[in-house]
């Protein structure tokens, strides 16, 4: 029984699964630390999705529809750095604007543009010679498409950025005491609009790498409520790369579980199964948060002579 | 002067309220959860609605208001459609849309309602209901995999086990055995009707458990017809036709003629019922119709064309049931 639950492909599925998590989450986690909650990540994703699609739709290149998607993505990092930071909205509100945006105007495009629901020639797996071979672990790790392992060397590059570099002590700095950093003499809001446009590029790869990567078709709200898991995700990573990956593969793996037992046909209804990855998170957020590590001007507008 | 400048207006607006009520025009106001594109449940009510249209022409227009998942928001569209008097028929193109149909439609007695799937019409006069029985076309695709299938695995993915998706998967799962006792019928309910993702996935797990053909019901489908495309394994439909997308790998689609049943309410309500019945689409009256793939070859169109006419005559004729230990197992809630 154990065997037929805990395949190679039930861990597979798990890193596809959590591909435009670990996306998303490590970009948020950047805007976070800098002091801004980015609510519309969901809306960035969609977009990013959809220019991804469209551009690969129309092109038949991949690299350009990952272009598309990146560029787009910054584009609404920076719409949400400009209402957020300059204008200095409520972030929560605005985050949702932005995500209503983001989800009406790619229907929007979809519609216009595309019409109805068609496939296109994504980004496929990659073939590396031996290691896709070995059993099991060739199967889990080594028969991957580009993005999927884009997302995985992502997180040591952002841990790296944020812990070891002078950026990543000025995200930190604005993020703990924005005053300080300003006396200091970092510019609090350039920090903050590149840590908002890092998220948006990130939220427009976690968007392509469904549309043009995972699922290769793209369908009205197809990220179907995704980034909102992964705000909640960073989160419970403690806003650490490290800990978004972990919360990441957790959830996914959850995810993958509950499929494998409702595909073999294990008697748990289905309702609990589809729930178990919610209630694991929530219980593991409640006790990471015990001892995270927010970052204290989170949601605080920066007012230089507040 | 003034006095006959206000009668004026007045006879202006009464005669173009006059002219509005009686003209020969039968309009039709309908709201959707999801978008008209859907290849699913909301594209075929709106493909029906456009086929009445293009047969009365400028005796019949109708709105179609999408992507209104949220209850509340459809009940304002319904109240507004209603209060205004223009429609002659308003139709809420999904279960959840019931409890406020309900309570709707007694407010507005000279306004025909209509809602599926289900077959309640909560005893109201002037409120019709319609399902489908999409177990029928569920056994005929059940059956033609069973058949089909090397591995006698089959992987189904359907949204929340509810209605004409929970009524198409049974019926699948009953073809199925029909035609192969010994066949495995994997089947996952992800308890979402819009959740690409994850139906992706599941699809891909009954792939790696050892099916080699998929089907499944609701929007949410295209992401398993995905994974049908890239592993090069026969992919069944339902609802709509899904034959653009599942170029290659699409066999067989059960396709809902709500038009059938909306040619009949309309006439009703033309002759002054503006309610009070329910409709079910099935293989018997034409409202259900499965479609064969374009992309099969010409023997294999044909002996799946065959078997599907076989199949179908079977059922209407009553040779054969599609569930013998629970003959009246139909659809209560829709999807």
């Amino acid at each position: 029984m154990i065997e037929e639950i805990f395949t190679a492909s039930v861990f597979a599925s798990t890193l596809r699964l959590a591909t435009p998590y670990i996306f998303a989450a490590v970009g948020e986690t950047f805007s976070q630390k800098s002091g801004v909650l980015n609510l519309g990540l969901e809306g960035v994703m969609l977009m990013g999705a959809f220019a991804a699609f469209y551009a690969v739709h129309a092109t038949g290149s991949v690299i350009i529809g990952l272009l598309a998607a990146l560029i787009v993505g910054a584009l609404m990092g920076l719409a949400t750095a400009f209402v957020s930071v300059t204008l200095q909205a409520e972030q929560g509100i605005s985050g949702i604007g932005i995500y209503l945006f983001g989800l009406g105007m790619s229907e929007l495009l979809f519609v216009r543009l595309i019409g109805t629901p068609v496939s296109v020639e994504g980004f496929s797996r990659i073939y590396i010679p031996v290691l896709s071979d070995i059993p099991v672990i060739g199967e889990i790790f080594f028969n991957h498409n580009l993005l999927v392992y884009a997302a995985f060397l992502l997180v040591p590059a952002a841990a790296f950025v944020l812990n070891r570099t002078t950026f990543g002590l000025m995200i930190r700095a604005v993020g703990q005491n924005p005053e300080a950093a300003d006396a200091m003499g970092v510019n609090v809001a350039r920090v903050r609009y590149m840590t908002v446009t890092i998220a948006g590029t990130l939220a427009g790869l976690a968007g392509a790498s469904l549309s043009i990567a995972l699922l290769n078709v793209f369908q009205q709200n197809l990220t179907s409520g995704l980034g909102f898991i992964a705000v909640a995700l960073v989160y419970f990573g403690r806003w650490t790369p490290l800990g978004v990956l972990l919360g990441s593969l957790l959830f996914s793996f959850v995810n993958a579980l509950q499929l494998q037992i409702g595909s073999i046909g294990i008697e748990i209804p289905s309702e609990f199964a589809v729930m178990a990855p919610y209630v694991i998170t929530i219980i593991a957020l409640v006790f990471a948060s015990k001892r995270a590590e927010k970052p204290t001007a989170l949601t605080k507008p920066f007012r230089r002579g507040d | 002067m003034k006095t006959r400048t206000l009668l004026l207006v007045v006879f202006a607006l009464v005669f173009s309220v006059a002219v509005h009520a009686q003209d020969d025009v039968f309009r039709v106001a309908a709201v959707a959860p999801s978008a008209t594109n859907d290849l699913a449940f909301s594209q075929s009510m709106f493909d029906a609605l456009t086929m009445i249209d293009e047969e009365m022409g400028d005796a019949f227009e109708f709105t179609f208001t999408e992507g209104v998942f949220v209850v509340d928001d459809a009940a304002v569209a319904l109240r507004d459609w209603a209060a205004s008097g223009e429609y002659d028929l308003i139709i809420a193109h999904g279960s959840q849309y019931g409890a406020i149909l309900e309570e709707l439609a007694p407010e507005f007695p000279e306004v025909s309602f209509a809602w599926g799937t289900d077959v309640n019409t909560f005893g109201l006069e002037n409120v019709y209901a319609y399902t489908a029985a999409a177990e029928e076309g569920g056994f005929i695709n059940g059956v033609l995999a069973a058949s089909i299938s090397q591995s006698g695995i089959l992987g189904v993915v359907g949204p929340i086990e509810v209605g004409d998706a929970k009524a198409y998967i049974d019926g699948f799962q009953a073809g199925a055995a029909y035609a192969n006792p010994d066949v495995e019928v994997l089947v996952t309910y992800i308890q979402s009707f819009s959740d690409v993702p994850l139906a992706t996935e599941a699809a891909a797990a009954h792939v790696a458990n050892g099916a080699d053909v998929l089907t499944g019901s609701a929007q949410m489908v295209v992401g398993p017809i995905a994974v049908a495309q890239e592993n090069e394994i026969p992919w069944f439909g339902t609802q709509s036709s899904q034959a653009e997308l599942a170029a290659e790998s699409g066999v067989a689609f059960q396709v809902y003629r709500w038009d059938v049943i909306l040619r009949d309410m309309i006439a009703n309500i033309q002759g002054g019922v503006l309610g009070g019945e329910a409709f079910v689409l099935t293989l018997e009256n034409g409202g259900l119709e499965i479609q064969v793939s374009e992309s099969l070859d010409e023997e294999s169109a044909s002996i799946i064309t065959d078997a599907i006419a076989t199949l179908t005559e079977g059922i209407v004729s009553g040779e054969v049931v599609v569930f013998p230990e629970d003959p009246m197992a139909t659809p209560e809630a829709g999807s």
